[in-house]
């Protein structure tokens, strides 16, 4: 099968290596661009949020490169993602495609559905092997996890601009071309030696700003405008609230989620509202417990969960003491309007950080 | 002095008033309503509300505004589940959080959750729970009041059936305590006019809101347009519907729009659909998507109109005299075999 999926961030690479493991040919998806978007929203609802379309987008711009099949995550609401993989195929099957749709659900939620999917995935390999494959995955991961907070740790105190961008960029590719084990350990060693390399400021005290919302345009650089890089490059500290090992853990092999942040939204928000939006609320919480100076919402136009968080957010920064910027974005949204905003917010704590005179922060602990 | 409970006429208030209302009436305790949606509770609402929200809770919000000074309490429940895995949208369920949190001054909140999920009773868990927090202990009156209550509920839905609208339901309901027996649940537009027959597709609380889906329903019907809303499909029909798909939706009011557009589509009993939505609307967007694509298979005349807070009369009127004067074209082909 020549199997096509959508493009998050990281994940990209992973899944690749799972599918090509397994004998199928992945048809693996170009980085998202304006053009992506553009057809996505064509075809898509609306009201549609931009994970949706820019899925779509990539669905439809693999089925030109020959993919006959894609896979796909699916869920129980009442986030809408739990349905995209219906409504994707039904509008791929209005355009005239014959694409096979295969989405799988929590394997805790639906166990027999996931199972069937999966034994049809794994094709002739036997459970051992796909157990090694998935273990091999779970290496991977940590390993673009580790790199990646690296990243966000040393952007801001690089001395010349984009080197932590073009070090990153080649830990990628060394974890790429990792075949197994053994490789993928080489190629982390590797990465983080390349980081080492960049040349910083030791004596600086970036601020920190947490970024939490939903999790596409949280892991799908195109989607929030880079918005990461772009804190980085203003000499702030960024950090996720969900990265890839951590949202598999939470959302994909639990049924619960992620316990930590609920429970600090329980007093605010005490019925979980699906996607993250219960998450988003405990996460600015969290982050203000952490002594971090301010917090990026990022969520897509017309989301639900997260309107809901958005709703609380005025009185949840007042009572903790944290400036929250939220940005809802679309296929309207411009680069130029989202960077004025960034660099307003990161002025906005500065001052405020003067204000305070507060200097000596609490290391880079996190996690 | 009794006491009076607000109740905001908006989302939810379509499904539940008469339940709520007999009630808390029962209880003895005073029972005061929104006024009808107007210009001020829209301007009032958006106002208030995070920019980003739907219509719908924009509204719900400038309701509140218009009920808080004239009332001790108000009744906004956390609905969450009407059953099994389906849920209500998520502004619903964070609905009560969204209120308190939004910086008006309020009267005490009485939010309890009402899930139908696990045990059967959820509704009268609910009313006793309703009742406790308005000091009502006495569990005689409770039980009265509750199996009051749950009758009127029936009653309502059964004349939202037949076609009546959510006040007149309500003023039969108080007149006679009971509906006339069993009127046939044929919709009165499957008994054919000439005239064309039109599903209004859409959630309660836009169809039955004259202001803010700038009246539809009776502009169709004043065009001598039959019309039919999903509160007009049998549940058992709904049901049906439901096993015939793969996967249904989540949200409990989208679903039943969904299924009702499915039946009315496979049943042939309609000459054309208009989905009303509004702006921004989450669920909508995959449900208008939907409705879409079936109605295209089904070679179905499909409209859809969507209001926000600056949708005019004079747009939604000229749109529904083409999609009927369309529809009118279309059977007069028909019946001359063209």
């Amino acid at each position: 099968m020549k199997i096509g999926y959508g493009h998050m961030g990281t994940l990209t690479m992973v899944v690749e290596m799972i599918l090509e493991e397994l004998g199928h040919e992945p048809v693996v998806p170009f980085r998202p661009t304006r053009q992506t978007l553009a057809l996505g929203a064509k075809y898509a609802p609306e009201f549609a949020c931009i994970p949706f379309k820019i899925v779509l987008g990539t669905y439809l711009e693999s089925l030109a490169r020959g993919a006959d099949c894609f896979i796909s995550g699916g869920g129980y609401g009442p986030c809408r993602a739990g349905l995209y993989g219906e409504l994707h195929s039904r509008i791929l099957q209005d355009l005239g495609y014959n694409a096979e749709l295969i989405f799988l659900f929590p394997p805790l939620k639906k166990t027999v559905d996931f199972m069937r999917k999966l034994s049809r995935l794994k094709g002739r390999h036997s459970w051992f092997s796909l157990a090694r494959i998935i273990s091999k995955a779970w290496a991977k991961l940590n390993a673009l996890d580790e790199l990646e907070m690296m990243s966000q740790r040393l952007r801001p105190l690089e001395l010349t601009r984009g080197q932590t961008s073009k070090a990153f960029e080649k830990g990628l590719q060394y974890l790429h071309q990792a075949k197994n084990r053994g490789e993928i350990e080489e190629a982390r060693a590797a990465a983080l030696a390349e980081m080492k390399k960049i040349e910083i400021d030791p004596t600086a005290k970036p601020l920190k700003i947490g970024i939490i919302g939903e999790i596409y345009v949280q892991l799908e650089p195109f989607a929030n405008f880079y918005v990461e890089e772009a804190l980085g490059h203003l000499g702030a500290e960024v950090r996720r609230s969900i990265y890839l090992t951590s949202y598999t853990r939470h959302d994909v092999l639990s049924t619960r989620g992620d316990m930590n942040s609920r429970s600090l939204a329980q007093p605010y928000l005490a019925q979980k509202v699906g996607g993250h939006g219960q998450n988003s609320v405990g996460d600015v919480i969290r982050f203000a417990q952490m002594g971090y100076d301010g917090v990026v919402q990022l969520a897509p136009f017309s989301c639900i969960p997260e309107i809901v968080a958005k709703s609380l957010m005025p009185f949840i920064s007042k009572k903790f003491g944290i400036p929250v910027l939220t940005l809802f974005i679309d296929e309207q949204t411009g680069p130029t309007g989202i960077q004025t905003r960034l660099e307003a917010f990161v002025d906005l704590l500065e001052q405020r950080r003067l204000a305070s005179g507060r200097y000596d922060f609490p290391g880079n602990i996190i996690q | 002095m009794t006491a009076r409970v607000g109740i905001p006429r908006a989302l939810f208030y379509y499904t539940y008033f008469p339940m709520w209302q007999a009630f808390l009436e029962k209880l003895g305790v005073e029972v005061v309503f929104s006024r009808p949606t107007n210009k001020e509770i829209l301007e009032a609402g958006i106002r208030e509300t995070v920019n980003d929200a739907c219509i719908p809770i924009k509204l719900f919000h400038g309701h509140v505004l218009d009920l808080k000074d004239r009332v001790d309490y108000l009744l906004i429940p956390r609905l969450v589940s009407p059953g099994g895995y389906i849920t209500y949208c998520p502004k619903f369920l964070g609905l009560p959080d969204m209120i308190r949190f939004s910086g008006m001054k309020l009267p005490a909140l009485i939010s309890h959750r009402l899930s139908l999920r696990g045990l059967p009773g959820g509704l009268s868990r609910f009313l006793r729970a309703t009742a406790l927090s308005l000091g009502i202990k006495n569990p005689l009156a409770q039980q009265k009041a509750i199996s009051h209550a749950l009758k009127c509920h029936k009653l309502y839905h059964r004349l939202l059936l037949e076609g009546k609208q959510p006040l007149e339901a309500s003023t039969l309901i108080q007149k006679k305590g009971r509906a006339g027996r069993n009127a046939a649940l044929v919709t009165a537009a499957e008994a054919g006019t000439g005239m064309p027959r039109v599903a209004l597709l859409g959630y309660p609380y836009t169809i039955y809101d004259s202001f803010v889906s700038a009246d539809v329903y009776h502009k169709l019907q004043s065009m001598g347009v039959s019309v039919i809303t999903p509160d007009q499909i049998s549940p058992q029909e709904l049901r049906r519907m439901s096993r015939v798909l793969p996967q249904n939706l989540f949200w409990y009011y989208s679903n039943r729009v969904w299924w009702a557009g499915l039946s009315l589509l496979q049943r042939k009993a309609v000459d054309g659909m208009i989905h009303l939505t509004a702006f921004a609307c989450g669920p909508d967007a995959m449900v208008d998507k939907l409705l879409e694509l079936e109605a295209k298979k089904a070679r179905m005349p499909f409209l859809t109109l969507t209001i926000d807070e600056h949708t005019g009369e004079g747009g939604v009127q000229t749109r529904l005299e083409a999609f009927i004067d369309m529809l009118q074209a279309k059977i007069e082909n028909n019946r001359n075999g063209v």
